[in-house]
């Protein structure tokens, strides 16, 4: 009997290691694997696909007897079995670190495939592909890529975003955990395409699984990407450096402030030379792009938001993970269907999408499709896809306030609008809840929203009133 | 224990070493002294203006050694929809570890969440909370 256990740092976090060693202390065979996504199941220990979660140490030797209940075939769980996992599709059955693996379930074919390819047909097809930036912005990444691809240079770059900042997202985590080899591969095929031989991954210190991970599994891989060169940089503890011309400036060792654009990173960005500056989320769709072709992954999808998207669904719910899926599902299916409702058992008072610059989307708007254009067309973003559940507890007039407060506490201070906007902002919000000249109040908050929309230089001052701004609308109670 | 010479050796061949430089520092010494600002300033050409300038910016570097254990805790949305605010007067009722708040460490479906050193914990509760701050 083998029995498989993810390593991944929610399974990790909830036990895994003890469950792992006490398996193996009762002479059963373990191997550490990706994990399936299922968060609400670690760990989730899987013999021979049968699956049995969560987990405890003192359940384990009721499982090696046979008399534990097991949750069914894995593969056939409603969660799983209704995704569509492209990026994901290796997730709860490789070993992270293992290139038998990796080769066994097509890896490296989409590295080999732009070789053979050539450079503009491989940027073609990620064109065809309507591969959009994952990280946040949705801007396509084909037409980036042919922009550095024709900057002309001595040297050019491409770096990986994996500053994942925004709570509610873990989907680049579990990559970087899951399936480091996968990312390594699209970075490959990113520097193959544009002429990039030297490549950056940029991840936060909050990660320290993902790093070890991504660090052994560029020592693994350097002999297959080779001329290209790949390497880990860590952040350290700064949201905004998700931002991509603050984390160049990381980069680069000055402090993680934002840039004025133009001049774009694909022309001017890392030490001044072209580059691709892409999330992991983007350059890990890549491989399986080009091994299946543009056209396949554009079958996927609504409207301009082609292919799939790995959603995250967290906070308050009962059902929480990895669900990756075809843009167009709403979030009443995301959030009632699939997530089963709250883990508390109360009703949803909301949900928050996007991350902490997202708007607070009440249950009266949950038919809205995930979808770029729709999300924006009702004054929310998809951002990194992250979808926090909020029971009736939830004070919303505390959350507008944390979204001042966190932009506070990380503005990088360049700019006025976000560095005082986002104090006076906890000072207003502040007065309101005490029940201070609350209409002028809120008034004077509405109006500091646009002076930080329309006046920040970047998404985290521009995005912040997103939060302050739903929360006030669609729960005018709570402020009053 | 490396010297701060041994780590300005160690990253010589890198491009933009400063980070991968203070990340070593902290960790050695548990914090990025005067003199050892001095010292990088130094070495990578920077003025020390420079280099105090990078420290004081990113969180993860501290100016003085902190003498407690520190545990961070996440504060951010998900893991407040699960909770954690009400582990917060836990940490204030006490004061022999350092309790610090963090915004998210990625696993936000099994919070309230912390990390200490590079440990992570998940679905804290009181109890849970409580055990692990008497163990450190």
């Amino acid at each position: 009997m083998t029995v498989r256990i993810s390593d991944d740092a929610v399974a990790v976090a909830c036990g895994a290691d003890e469950v792992a060693a006490t398996f193996l202390a009762a002479g059963v065979a373990v191997e550490r694997v990706s994990s399936w996504g299922m968060q609400w199941l670690e760990p989730l220990v899987d013999i021979d696909g049968v699956g049995y979660g969560p987990v405890s140490v003192d359940q384990v030797s009721d499982i090696i007897n046979g008399k534990a209940s097991s949750l069914g075939r894995i593969e056939d769980h409603p969660f799983i079995a209704n995704q569509t996992r492209l990026t994901f599709s290796r997730a709860g059955k490789t070993r992270p670190l293992s290139l038998d693996d990796y080769y066994a379930s097509e890896g490296w074919l989409g590295l080999a495939k732009a070789r053979e390819m050539g450079t503009q047909a491989t940027i073609d097809t990620v064109m065809t592909s309507g591969l959009r930036g994952r990280g946040g912005a949705g801007f396509p990444a084909g037409i980036k890529w042919q922009t550095v691809a024709r900057a002309d240079a001595d040297q050019k770059y491409i770096v990986c975003n994996a500053d994942e900042g925004d709570s509610a997202t873990f989907a680049d985590r579990m990559v970087m955990e899951g399936d480091p080899f996968m990312l390594i591969e699209g970075m490959a095929i990113a520097g193959f395409a544009v002429g990039a031989n030297k490549g950056y991954v940029y991840i936060r210190s909050e990660y320290p699984h993902a790093i070890a991970k991504m660090e052994a599994a560029i020592k693994l891989a350097a002999h297959l990407i080779a001329p290209f060169v790949v390497e880990v940089r860590v952040g350290a503890g700064a949201y905004v450096c998700g931002e991509e011309t603050s984390l160049l400036n990381s980069l680069e060792g000055k402090r993680g402030e934002v840039r004025a654009k133009p001049p774009l990173p694909a022309l001017e960005g890392l030490f001044g030379k072209p580059t691709i500056v892409n999330n992991v989320l983007t350059l890990a769709a890549v491989p399986w792009i080009l091994t299946h072709g543009g056209d396949a992954y554009a079958a996927f999808g609504a409207g301009r938001s082609k292919g799939t998207m790995p959603i995250q669904i967290a906070g308050n719910v009962k059902h929480g993970g990895l669900y990756e899926v075809a843009f167009g599902i709403t979030l009443d299916e995301l959030v009632n269907d699939i997530g089963g409702g709250t883990a508390s058992g109360r009703p949803i008072r909301c949900v928050q999408v996007g991350g902490p610059l997202g708007a607070y989307i009440p249950p009266a708007q949950f038919d809205l499709p995930l979808d770029y254009e729709a999300f924006a067309a009702a004054d929310a973003l998809v951002g990194h896809a992250g979808i926090t559940v909020f029971d009736d507890t939830v004070d919303m007039a505390q959350m507008a306030r944390f979204a001042m407060e966190f932009c506070a506490i990380e503005s990088c201070g360049k700019c006025t609008p976000c560095r005082l906007g986002s104090t006076r902002g906890v000072e207003t919000i502040d007065q309101i809840i005490a029940g201070k000249n609350v209409e002028e109040n809120l008034a004077l908050i509405a109006d500091l929203s646009e002076t930080m929309k329309f006046g920040s230089l970047c998404a985290l001052g521009g995005f912040t009133p997103y939060p302050v701004m739903s929360a006030i609308k669609h729960f005018p109670e709570d402020f009053r | 224990m490396p010297s701060i010479a041994d780590i300005l050796a160690a990253h010589k061949e890198k491009e933009g070493p400063l980070l991968p430089i203070l990340h070593d520092v902290q960790k050695a010494f548990g914090h990025v002294s005067e003199d050892a600002m001095r010292e990088i300033a130094s070495a990578l050409n920077l003025t020390r203006a420079e280099v105090y300038g990078v420290v004081s910016f990113y969180h993860d570097f501290r100016k003085e050694a902190e003498a407690r254990p520190v545990l961070k805790l996440c504060r951010a949305e998900a893991c407040k929809a699960r909770g954690v605010e009400a582990l917060v007067p836990i940490a204030d009722n006490q004061s022999r570890v350092k309790v610090e708040a963090i915004y998210c460490l990625g696993l936000c479906a099994v919070g309230p969440s912390a990390m200490v050193g590079d440990q992570v914990y998940a679905r804290l509760d009181n109890t849970k909370f409580k055990t692990l701050l008497e163990a450190m």
